[in-house]
């Protein structure tokens, strides 16, 4: 490999890991809170057909965003309805979210825009453009790495930096503040915060907003910056994946960042690599690579590799006349 | 919260069900009035195209024969217990091992030989998918929901390698492989009514319709008539109490979700046996999720998993009907109306009791026990 195939790897494996971090962020509070979240694919896809709806038709970034961030945090508060609020089934719950976005986006699609469930394209000035639109040439006078750091690291969009320094912030939020603290614990031993005279509902609900604003942060990811419009069941189970990468980096925010560019680079890895000898193994099928993230996130939980424990109360709905 | 709901059970077993599935249908309609079609008139037509005719509801009986399988495999994990979000992989799985058989064998062995040998295959790859999350549940602390998930896309994936590289004919565009010898073709039903002198119009139904009603029957004489059954149930309603009574739990994590893999794994006999004639990409397609409305509708129960499949059977081949009647209409509704009815009969039940527990106190108390 040269390297401006090299750059272009490692832009596209920082391109493919953003919607999963931002999703594996959002699945992050929610499970620390103690509520599973399978239905992130579901959330990220109503958030994407949003951000496609209302940024074709207001044409503006900012509504885009807020609307699909809205519309992502009203999923994870029905949610929350079903599940904090009363006793029902949390699995459940998500599954019949991504089955409803299924659906109801190609419906409201086909009703609204005429095109069998996409919408319009985005104009240019609403998607997120480059930040640095001649980034990749600042550092060519270093030799070699030059071209491959700038061509790699430089050419993003904002969205896609601030997905990076998300990573730190939500670490920090969870690991060092005071309501860091109690949202683990009422991931752990809900029946403790309550005593401490905390309410766990509210922690959960506020742990379900974060998550609804991050799975709208990485629909909008989707369209307002990867493709230009939104098109029926586009996030094609990247909500599943980010849930393995958050899995796969045991509940925490490092840990699923590794997890999420890992991810990422075996999805850049697996369109260039197909047809390609490798040394020694030979040509890897793609669909071998494409399987990847799943197997090794089976085989980490089965405790193979080191060992995820998840939080104690989690999938468990609180009562309090427990 | 208030103090736990007492529904008389009557109201729990009956009324319950029928007014979360209407809560559904009123907020799928309130939906499909929203983006400017008359409900009533999409719902005739759904009626009309399911059921109107012989060959319509032929095909409604067939896509309720898939639901059958995986909504039976949903029920069974779940009385043990468990949720079984992998019917989809294990279904995959179940066609793919159908298919291996009849591609390697079909061309040697003779019909009342292959379909036997294609249906234990099917059987055991569908089995394999689902015991493996199962024992690392048991044995390793993995969780189900999760594995299975990561099973389906594996599964697919899989699926999609063999085709590509090893089971598509040399020089052949389309992803499919070639067509199994006859001995491997399951009957249909316009055959099977053929031969009692009864003229049936052609559709992909077949002979797994009674296949399925089969394992309807042995699953309800399993977990109810049988002593496996009870210790499975037993796990599932309480492991600690089980395990005093000296069930080993980890045992029964094994078999059920063996059985549910297996039974999902049936629906290779009714899409790649009785229908394709071949092994194809997308043979599923998301039966294995409509098999989670299918038995949160029918409430686990065998009886119940076959109304709520002849349901869903009939909104997936009326939707394709409708999509020609009425402009505008697309499948996606149906897919829409299955979500809601998984939010509402699954997640929401808790929601909804309370206020139909108040509801029918108002009533007067002869009505009430009545």
């Amino acid at each position: 490999m040269d390297e401006a195939s090299l750059g272009a790897m490692l832009a596209s494996t920082l391109r493919v890991s953003t919607p999963l971090i931002l999703c594996a962020l959002a699945g992050l509070f929610s499970e620390r809170s103690g509520v599973v979240d399978i239905g992130l694919e579901g959330k990220m896809l109503f958030a994407a057909f949003a951000a496609g709806a209302a940024g074709s038709v207001f044409g503006s970034i900012t509504v885009a965003l807020l609307v699909a961030m809205g519309v992502a945090v009203a999923l994870s508060w029905m949610h929350g309805l079903a599940c904090v609020s009363y006793r029902g089934d949390q699995v459940v719950s998500g599954v019949a979210i991504n089955i409803i976005a299924v659906g109801l986006t190609v419906v409201l699609g086909i009703a609204w825009f005429h095109q069998g469930g996409q919408t319009p394209p985005v104009a240019t000035d609403v998607r997120i453009q480059p930040l640095f639109p001649d980034g990749g040439n600042w550092l060519s006078w270093i030799p070699f790495l030059g071209r491959v750091l700038g061509e790699g690291l430089l050419t993003h969009s904002a969205l896609v930096y601030c997905s990076y320094a998300l990573v730190p912030a939500v670490w920090w939020l969870v690991f060092h503040t005071r309501f860091g603290l109690r949202l683990r614990a009422v991931g752990e031993n809900p029946q403790m915060v309550d005593a401490a005279g905390v309410s766990v509902k509210r922690l959960r609900y506020t742990a379900l907003t974060l998550n609804g604003m991050l799975c709208g942060l990485a629909g909008s990811y989707l369209v307002l910056a990867q493709s230009a419009n939104f098109s029926a069941n586009m996030t094609a189970g990247r909500g599943f994946m980010a849930l393995a990468a958050l899995i796969f980096g045991r509940w925490h925010p490092f840990g699923a960042l590794w997890a999420c560019l890992l991810f990422g680079f075996l999805d850049a890895a697996a369109i260039r690599m197909q047809g390609v000898p490798l040394p020694i193994v030979g040509e890897v099928p793609v669909q071998f690579i494409q399987a990847l993230p799943y197997v090794l996130t089976v085989v980490l939980l089965a405790g193979f590799i080191g060992k995820a424990v998840a939080p104690q109360a989690l999938g468990k709905p609180y009562l309090k006349e427990r | 919260m208030s103090a736990p709901v007492a529904l008389p059970r009557w109201a729990d077993l009956v009324l319950l069900p029928m007014v979360c599935l209407l809560v559904a249908l009123l907020v799928a309609a309130a939906v499909v009035a929203m983006v400017g079609q008359n409900p009533a008139v999409v719902m005739q037509a759904l009626v009309k195209g399911a059921f109107g005719t012989a060959r319509g509801f032929s095909y409604t009986l067939y896509y309720a024969t898939t639901f059958i399988f995986t909504g039976l495999a949903v029920a069974v994990a779940f009385h043990g217990g468990l949720f079984n979000i992998g019917g989809e992989g294990q279904a995959v799985m179940g066609g793919l091992g159908t298919g291996l058989a009849a591609l390697y064998l079909s061309n040697s062995l003779p019909i009342w030989a292959m379909l036997p040998v294609m249906l234990v295959a099917g059987v055991a790859l569908g089995m394999v998918w689902a015991a493996v999350p199962a024992y690392l549940q048991a044995y390793r602390g993995s969780h189900v929901v999760i594995t299975t998930i990561m099973f389906n896309f594996i599964a697919s994936s899989l699926l999609v390698y063999l085709l590509v590289n090893h089971l598509r004919p040399k020089g052949t565009m389309a992803i499919e492989s070639s067509l199994f010898a006859d001995s491997a073709k399951l009957p249909s039903m316009q055959q099977a009514f053929a031969w009692v002198g009864v003229d049936w119009p052609a559709s992909p139904l077949n002979v797994s319709l009674i296949l399925s009603v089969l394992a309807c029957v042995a699953v309800y004489l399993f977990l109810w008539r049988s002593r496996a059954g009870y210790r499975l149930r037993a796990v599932g309603s309480s492991p600690s109490a089980a395990e005093y009574a000296g069930i080993n739990s980890k045992h029964q994590t094994l078999i059920a979700m063996s059985i549910s893999g297996a039974l999902a794994g049936l629906v290779g006999m009714n899409e790649i046996a009785g229908v394709n004639g071949k092994l194809i990409l997308e043979y599923v397609g998301g039966a294995g999720f409509t098999g989670i409305a299918v038995a949160l509708m029918g409430r686990n129960h065998p009886v119940g998993i076959v109304f709520a499949s002849v349901l869903f059977g009939a909104l997936f081949q009326g939707g394709a009907e409708v999509t020609f009647d009425v402009p505008g209409f697309s499948r996606d509704m149906v897919v829409m109306l299955q979500g809601f009815i998984v939010l509402f009969s699954g997640a929401m039940t808790y929601v909804i009791a309370p206020a139909l527990a108040s509801a029918l106190r108002l009533l007067p108390q002869g009505v009430r026990h009545g």
